[in-house]
């Protein structure tokens, strides 16, 4: 009991350290709450690299919060809010690239390669299959005769030479 | 089983491998700038001196690098006698401001020396993001049509100049005289 408590304090304090950056903005409504959340999580900062613009302390990354708060209250769309991000930053800042034939590759790579791999292992599986095993089939006629006296018991009568 | 199937791992191997190795020379916090081939953004913004009312048009009409800068930025003042050096040999130079104590920012180029054949007062940074500035110092390269054609982020130093920045420039001015 006292164990699984510390746990879940340690948990919620990592929590806490999740969220660095606070600002303190008044959305009219909680549906703009969550779509700053969503927009500011999936913008990736510029100048720190391997953050969100929600996450980082960076002065742009602040800025571009504000930017975003901005345009939330001016009724913009989030497809015409991340399009403003791409214009200036480029198409580094989305960490959900669009689909074009650039991204292609990232986007269908790793489920491509799963199923080529199932692919290969179905081949295999199947000529496995329709071949049972055939181990004599390369031998000749002697060669057979041959592996059959090998493999005949010993005959254990003693006065085998 | 064929034999040129065995091949396949290694074939696919030697491809990762090829990708990998290119990743470990390239600078992962060099971004492909955004506003490549864009026009300069609109803007109307006070100058840096006597807070004079300016905009895109000031900028607009020769070949210049436009360099965004703050005196809270320390690679700009390193980067500063650089620019003295090319506004002395003739290069054109614009500066933004950026985000920047405006007394501060006089001070600084009553202090050391003035480059800039304008500077943009741009305070709040609207500029700044319209540009896709995300840290000082930054430097674009504009045509006489006032269109990005370059942007070097980072410190300009001779080599820089040298490499990167020179020969375009040049290339800018012979293309603004027919």
């Amino acid at each position: 009991m006292k164990r699984w408590l510390s746990i879940v304090l340690l948990t919620l304090g990592l929590a806490t350290v999740a969220h660095a950056a606070i600002d303190t903005y008044q959305f009219k409504s909680e549906s703009e709450r969550l779509r700053f959340r969503e927009l500011t999580q999936e913008l990736r900062c510029p100048k720190c690299q391997n953050q969100d613009i929600a996450d980082s302390n960076a002065p742009i990354a602040a800025d571009l919060r504000r930017e975003i708060f901005r345009m939330l209250g001016e009724g913009k769309d989030n497809q015409q809010i991340i399009d403003f991000m791409v214009d200036r930053y480029g198409e580094f800042v989305r960490y959900k690239p669009a689909l074009t034939s650039r991204t292609a590759l990232l986007w269908f790579g790793p489920g491509g390669l799963l199923l080529a791999g199932f692919v290969v292992i179905g081949v295999i599986v199947r000529r496995r299959r329709r071949q049972p095993v055939q181990q004599f089939d390369d031998l000749s006629d002697t060669e057979r005769q041959r592996l059959k006296r090998l493999l005949s018991p010993i005959p254990l009568d003693k006065d085998h030479p | 089983m064929k034999r040129w199937l065995l091949l396949v791992p290694l074939a696919m191997f030697l491809l990762v491998a090829v990708f990998l190795y290119r990743g470990l020379y390239l600078d992962p916090s060099a971004l492909p700038s955004a506003m490549i081939d864009k026009p300069f953004p609109a803007f109307s913004l006070p100058a840096v001196k006597d807070g004079k009312p300016m905009t895109r048009n000031d900028l607009v009409g020769k070949p210049a690098l436009v360099n965004v800068w703050g005196t809270w930025c320390v690679s700009c003042r390193e980067e500063h006698p650089v620019l003295t050096r090319l506004a002395q040999q003739g290069v054109l130079i614009y500066g933004i401001n950026y985000k920047d104590d405006n007394a501060a920012a006089i001070k600084w180029l009553a202090d050391f020396h003035d480059p800039y054949q304008l500077n943009v007062s741009d305070a709040q940074g609207t500029l700044g993001l319209n540009l896709g500035v995300y840290g000082a110092p930054e430097t674009f390269l504009i045509d006489a049509k006032g269109v990005i054609r370059y942007k070097h982020v980072g410190v300009i130093d001779d080599a820089v100049w040298r490499q990167e920045l020179a020969g375009r420039y040049q290339a800018l001015v012979d293309e603004a005289q027919p």
